[in-house]
């Protein structure tokens, strides 16, 4: 979903004028912010940061506990806001109440904590053994590169989560076996970002400068080459926790990710799919803060691709004749 | 070109028996199916140890592969666990076309298999052939007016619809337009199944039970791959030749539809191609809301009882598919552009 970004005349002089006096990272930065794509990503972002953070104080409820005998509460009530008409002798619950008499908006704000975490743990684990594996392969070369790859073509060969949910069969049922799963069939992609960008800078002058000062191949590689393969990465990185998001609730709403009673988006839906005609705010709400979340994941990628974009950034902007 | 597809096909052997080394090792890992095999009261002990002898469990790992690919009609087993073989083996082996029987239905697998595949084929073909139509008419149209109201709103909807979730959109799309056009007495879809037992097996019927699952899958795919093609579009507007087709004096619409969309639909082409293997796969988590009886709900349900004869021909199915299909587009697409050259 790259996109050509096309600034004004006037916004290509100033950026030129003042490109010599900045470091990459504060032009790349300003870039970002320059996209109005990316500012809304960030803002996304961040508010669901803050909702994950302060879930104790902004949930009513326990996200966990039925209400029965607490309450006056039936089971799939649909939402009760006071402010919006609801009497006020009920006891009000923003998104209503789930099969279990379980305040419903609670499980959907503690929801973005399961999320935001599988979201950022299966990428770091995708990102850290595929960059290995990748860097490795792309060095070495040869032998090691020829197995490395070949491996990954098995992964690529099937949809991602026809093998998530065999690996998560195999491994059983769990949020955490879901995770792994997910982690496993995202490596190939990191890898071959990984493998690509070494393979073009290891034939590069400063390489071969570091290794006549006699670095060792590690060094080389970690020290000198990686720090420069690592711009396709981030917007890989960033794209690819949206996917995991995605592909997470799929496994959860098939009932192989999460289990009852976390309160993940996924799960929760999955387990009220059949109440869509009878309590369809138990199946609307957590599908909209799914998408929130991915939402916001790929606007800041798609930002960040075109802030980072080394062929826009090297060819100059190309303006529409 | 017939050397390049020999050779390429020669690689993928190798390639395929790799794979199905790893499937066939992974698939141990997967619970015992003997376990869930006696409905509500579990077998007895020697009856399990009957039936592990019987479908060939008890064998170690490398023999169970052998006769998942070459048979066992060659040897005698040990059916009755005497020590003796006597029971001449019945299976043939994949290499010859023998998938293995289910260990649940006991069925011939590619028979399980050819039941499915023409559900999940007439669905994903479908929603392919939707997703095709409708991507290059909205990435075309958005690309020529770049910065448009129409455009931006285009784009705003391609990044929604690429952020939902394809189970939500399902259930939406069922809400809307089954269960309210049903209330609000409009005519409203059926949203299970391909066909409504009482009015019978018509191509009406199927047509109405495919327009939300195929609209389902469409939507989602259309709003990333309108977005792919509008951005191989504009790299193509800003080429030098476009501009050199315009100075000559063709017209805007001429240019994009002559000289643009011919270099632009290439890279549309290749990733058509390499997800049309995929579709065999079906999908997952459509068929199982729509309760559509294709392959996807095939391999969930079989992954469920561990059933590894069912799921290693579905997934050599796959793979054998992805090979073949790597093969078509490369050479498919050095017919389209002739600065490619296959070596």
């Amino acid at each position: 979903m790259a996109d050509v970004a096309v600034p004004s005349p006037a916004a290509l002089d100033s950026e030129r004028l003042s490109v010599e006096s900045m470091s990459l990272p504060r032009l790349a930065l300003r870039r970002l912010f320059r996209r109005r794509s990316a500012v809304l990503g960030l803002v996304i972002l961040g508010f669901l940061t803050l909702v994950a953070v302060f879930a104790p104080v902004i949930a009513p409820y326990d996200p966990e506990l039925p209400l029965i005998g607490i309450e006056d509460v039936k089971k799939r009530e649909a939402p009760c806001i006071h402010a919006l008409g609801c009497p006020l002798d009920r006891p009000q619950h923003l998104l209503g109440t789930d099969g279990n008499v379980r305040d419903f908006f609670s499980r959907i704000v503690y929801g973005t904590q399961v999320s935001l975490f599988i979201g950022l743990t299966t990428v770091s684990a995708s990102i850290v053994i595929g960059t290995v594996l990748g860097a490795v392969a792309g060095y070495l070369g040869g032998w090691t590169d020829n197995i490395l790859m070949r491996l990954m073509d098995v992964v690529l060969a099937f949809p991602q989560l026809i093998l998530a949910i065999a690996i998560v069969s195999m491994l059983g049922p769990g949020l955490q076996n879901a995770l792994i799963a997910i982690s496993l069939v995202s490596i190939p992609a990191y890898a071959r970002v990984v493998r690509a960008s070494v393979l073009s800078i290891r034939e590069q002058d400063f390489v071969s400068a570091a290794r006549a000062l006699g670095a060792s191949d590690a060094h080389i590689l970690f020290q000198r080459i990686l720090p420069n393969a690592i711009t396709p990465l981030i917007v890989q990185a960033t794209l690819g926790i949206a996917s995991a998001i995605l592909e997470a609730a799929a496994l959860s709403f098939i009932g192989l990710g999460a289990q009852p009673p976390t309160p993940e988006w996924g799960s929760m839906l999955g387990a009220e799919r059949n109440q869509v005609f009878t309590a369809p705010h138990l199946v609307f709400f957590p599908g909209i803060a799914i998408m929130l979340t991915v939402l916001g994941f790929n606007l800041l990628g798609d930002g960040l691709r075109d802030a980072l974009d080394p062929r826009l950034a090297q060819s100059g902007v190309k303006v529409k004749a | 070109m017939a050397n390049y597809i020999l050779r390429r096909l020669a690689q993928a052997i190798p390639q395929l028996f790799i794979i199905s080394v790893i499937l066939f090792a992974l698939m141990q890992g997967f619970g015992d199916p003997v376990a869930t095999l006696g409905a509500r009261t579990p077998p007895r002990q020697e009856d399990k140890e009957r039936l592990r002898r019987m479908l060939g469990l008890d064998q170690p790992m490398y023999v169970q592969y052998l006769v998942w690919l070459i048979g066992n009609d060659w040897m005698k087993l040990d059916m009755d666990g005497d020590g003796v073989p006597e029971t001449p083996g019945q299976r043939k082996g994949i290499l010859r076309g023998d998938f293995g029987n289910s260990l649940v239905t006991r069925r011939p697998v590619l028979e399980m298999i050819a039941d499915r595949l023409p559900n999940t084929l007439l669905l994903m073909l479908t929603a392919e052939a939707v997703i095709i139509v409708a991507s290059l008419a909205i990435g075309i149209y958005s690309a020529a007016r770049q910065y448009s109201l129409a455009d931006n709103v285009i784009t705003a909807f391609s990044f929604i619809g690429f952020s939902m979730p394809v189970f939500w959109l399902a259930l939406t799309l069922m809400y809307i337009f089954a269960v309210n056009f049903k209330r609000w007495g409009l005519p409203y879809l059926p949203t299970v199944g391909m066909f409504d037992p009482a009015v019978g097996k018509t191509a009406g019927e199927l047509a109405r039970h495919l327009v939300l699952p195929v609209a389902t899958l469409a939507i989602i795919s259309i709003a990333g791959y309108s977005r792919f093609v509008r951005s191989s579009m504009l790299e193509v507007l800003n080429q030098d030749y476009i501009r050199t087709a315009r100075a000559k004096g063709l017209t805007r619409s001429q240019a994009l539809w002559r000289h643009a969309l011919q270099n632009a639909a290439l890279p549309f082409i290749t990733i058509i191609g390499l997800d049309l293997p995929f579709l065999l796969a079906g999908a997952v988590v459509t068929e199982r809301i729509f309760a559509w009886p294709g392959m996807g709900r095939l391999f969930i349900d079989h992954t469920e009882r561990s059933d590894y004869p069912v799921l290693m021909g579905i997934l050599m199915l796959i793979a054998a598919a992805v090979v073949v299909f790597q093969i078509i587009t490369d050479v498919f697409y050095s017919f389209l552009d002739p600065r490619i050259r296959l070596a």
